[in-house]
């Protein structure tokens, strides 16, 4: 289980990474989303990988697994879920500002935009 | 148990929110109201200062639970600072746009304003690991609204390059959270750092990259090389004042690697003791290099401004990386400076570029314009504070800082680049005053403006602060040099924290 799970936190990185550093905004917050998975499974499994143990006290019950990490990632999970809905606001704001979703904002896409809204108007 | 310590962070949360119930209400009693919750804020500073300098620290468990399982506050003379700090140059921010109503520019100007210092002062007094993240994410969500205050084009790209880059920071900073509760199983500042003294040495890769990854993530804050890029585009582009509170968000990293670094991995760490040092000097040494060459090719002077807090800061990191109780001095009294003073200059260039009409802050011949006097006046004055000549508190600090590199080992780099780089600041400096205030095309008609001379009180106010720095140059450094032997006196903290009658 140990290996499964690093192979999975290890391809949502590299993922995650992989679509941060392309150039449209969209890829990008899909890139962030993939990063605070494998974000949120890291804290998880910092609390050691157990089965079948319960986090909250119980009678006749021993063998308790970390409830630590657990909060650390429901924690992490809203104010990841948090960020991404901003950035994706943002996103869009962007797109819709600078005429293109281009993290940069570039020049050239927003006549192109102009000229397409143009047509637009024209065919209505 | 001593309350007083939740007042930096009740009364910006209290401000914040008491400012959204009158949202429907007119701009005036929000006003009102953020102007009253800052000069309290600033009381309460001042108060709890007071108080720990008469009393000792003062230690802080939420809802009794004892550290380490607890979340734990810490206000020690330097975080005490740290705060005052704050909430004087937030007044000044403040003040400024109540007079250059660029509060009215967007909405909710001034609930960002004080959520933004509740995160601060959080991260100033938390004294666990994962609290500083909770607390770097509130003042990062705000600060996002914030430099997108006034709104667009360039506000918005580069809000996102701003975003994007301080969430990949959070990931990290959670990355190197979890390896160090996964080895630890803690997460208590005073905790992490006993339990790294005990550590076996099997373990100590494991720790030593998540410490590395948490100077990634404070040096992404601090903007040190090679993670600057996102600061000079995203400060000249933000509203005067949001660029101005924005003065103190570099130095947070400062604070986070002095607090975190420090303590983690201070001189009883073992093997680990103070192993990030030649990263941070190393680090410094470039930034300040690269950050000079910023500021002689800086085409506004907002973006030039920008550039000088790139240098205070790598001045700073140089003087952390000197790591003796005399560099920390000079570092924390350069520290104040330099934040007062590239949170008034940010202030000015938005003054200047408003009374130079349609030219902006370009750097560019312009015919004159009203209020070149006073504006030359004072950009002389701040000139001078930030290239750190006498008589201002600017020179203080980099002479401290100078004065303790004696004894390091890379006394001549130090040496050779600090002086040079302040030499490249100052040719530079003078050209940009030269340009604004001598070089105009007087044969055209002077450029109208309606501002009044009142937006440059708190311009002023700022300056008068460091001015303060310089006057009582000696009682100040005393109490510095207090901060900077309780920094290193680790032993001393995690006693403090730890033991159970802290309460």
């Amino acid at each position: 289980m140990e290996i499964l799970v690093a192979l999975i936190i290890a391809s949502f990185t590299s993922g995650g990474v992989y679509l941060i550093l392309k150039a449209r905004t969209f890829p990008v917050a899909l890139g962030m989303m993939l990063l605070s998975y494998a974000v949120n499974l890291f804290l998880f499994s910092m609390g050691r990988l157990q089965i079948n143990r319960p986090a909250i006290l119980k009678e006749g019950i021993t063998d308790y697994s970390d409830p630590l990490p657990q909060a650390l990632v429901l924690t992490a999970i809203v104010i990841s879920f948090g960020m991404t809905a901003f950035l994706i606001v943002l996103s869009l704001r962007a797109r819709y500002e600078l005429g293109n979703d281009h993290v940069e904002g570039l020049e050239e896409d927003s006549q192109n935009k102009e000229s397409a809204i143009e047509e637009k108007k024209n065919e209505s | 148990m001593n309350h007083s310590i939740m007042f930096p962070l009740l009364l910006p949360l209290l401000g914040s929110m008491s400012i959204l119930l009158f949202k429907g209400f007119s701009l005036k009693i929000q006003k009102v109201l953020s102007v009253f919750f800052s000069v309290s804020l600033i009381l309460a500073n001042i108060f709890t200062l007071c108080m720990i300098v008469d009393k000792g620290d003062l230690i802080y468990q939420m809802g009794n639970w004892n550290a380490p399982f607890g979340i734990t506050f810490v206000l020690d003379r330097l975080s005490s600072t740290m705060l005052l700090l704050t909430s004087l140059l937030a007044s000044g921010a403040l003040w400024y746009a109540l007079k250059s109503d660029s509060d009215k520019r967007g909405e909710h100007f001034h609930v960002l304003f004080h959520l933004q210092l509740f995160g601060i002062n959080g991260a100033f007094l938390t004294g666990d690991l994962f609290n500083l993240f909770v607390f770097f994410e509130v003042l990062l969500l705000a600060s996002y609204a914030m430099l997108l205050h006034g709104h667009g084009k360039k506000r918005t790209k580069f809000g996102i390059h701003y975003m994007v880059i301080n969430l990949v920071g959070s990931s990290i900073f959670l990355f190197a959270v979890g390896a160090l509760y996964g080895v630890l199983g803690t997460l208590n500042i005073a905790d992490l750092a006993l339990k790294i003294s005990q550590l076996p040495s099997d373990n100590t890769a494991v720790i030593a990259t998540a410490g590395l990854l948490l100077l990634i993530v404070f040096g992404l804050k601090a903007a040190m090389f090679p993670l600057y890029f996102w600061l000079p585009g995203a400060y000249s582009s933000a509203t005067a004042p949001v660029a101005a509170l924005f003065a103190i968000m570099t130095k947070i990293g400062i604070y986070a690697i002095i607090r975190i670094h420090g303590t983690l991995f201070g001189e009883l760490a073992g093997e680990l003791s103070y192993y990030y040092l030649p990263w941070v000097l190393g680090l410094g040494v470039i930034t300040l290099i690269l950050s000079t060459i910023g500021v002689m090719g800086s085409q506004t002077l907002k973006e030039q401004v920008a550039y000088l807090v790139l240098i205070s800061v790598s001045v700073l990191l140089i003087a952390i990386g000197i790591n003796t109780p005399a560099s920390m001095t000079g570092a924390i009294y350069y520290l104040i400076h330099s934040t007062l003073i590239t949170g008034g200059l940010f202030l000015l260039a938005d003054v200047i570029a408003s009374l130079r009409a349609e030219y902006k802050d370009r750097f560019e011949r312009t015919p004159p314009y009203q209020m070149m006097i006073r504006a030359g006046s004072l950009f002389f004055a701040y000139a001078i504070a930030t290239s750190s000549m006498p008589p201002f508190s600017g020179f203080l600090g980099k002479m401290m800082i100078l004065m303790a590199a004696l004894s390091s080992q890379w006394m001549f780099l130090i040496f050779a680049v600090i002086l040079i780089t302040g030499l490249g600041v100052i040719i530079s400096l003078t050209k940009t005053g030269t340009l604004l205030f001598y070089h105009t095309k007087n044969e055209e008609e002077q450029i109208e403006s309606s501002l009044d001379k009142s937006i440059f009180y708190p311009i002023l106010y700022l300056f008068a602060l460091t001015l303060l720095l310089v006057f009582f140059a000696n009682p100040i450094t005393a109490f510095i040099d207090q901060v900077s032997a309780t920094i290193f006196d680790n032993q001393e903290y995690i006693l403090k924290v730890l033991s159970k009658d802290s309460l």
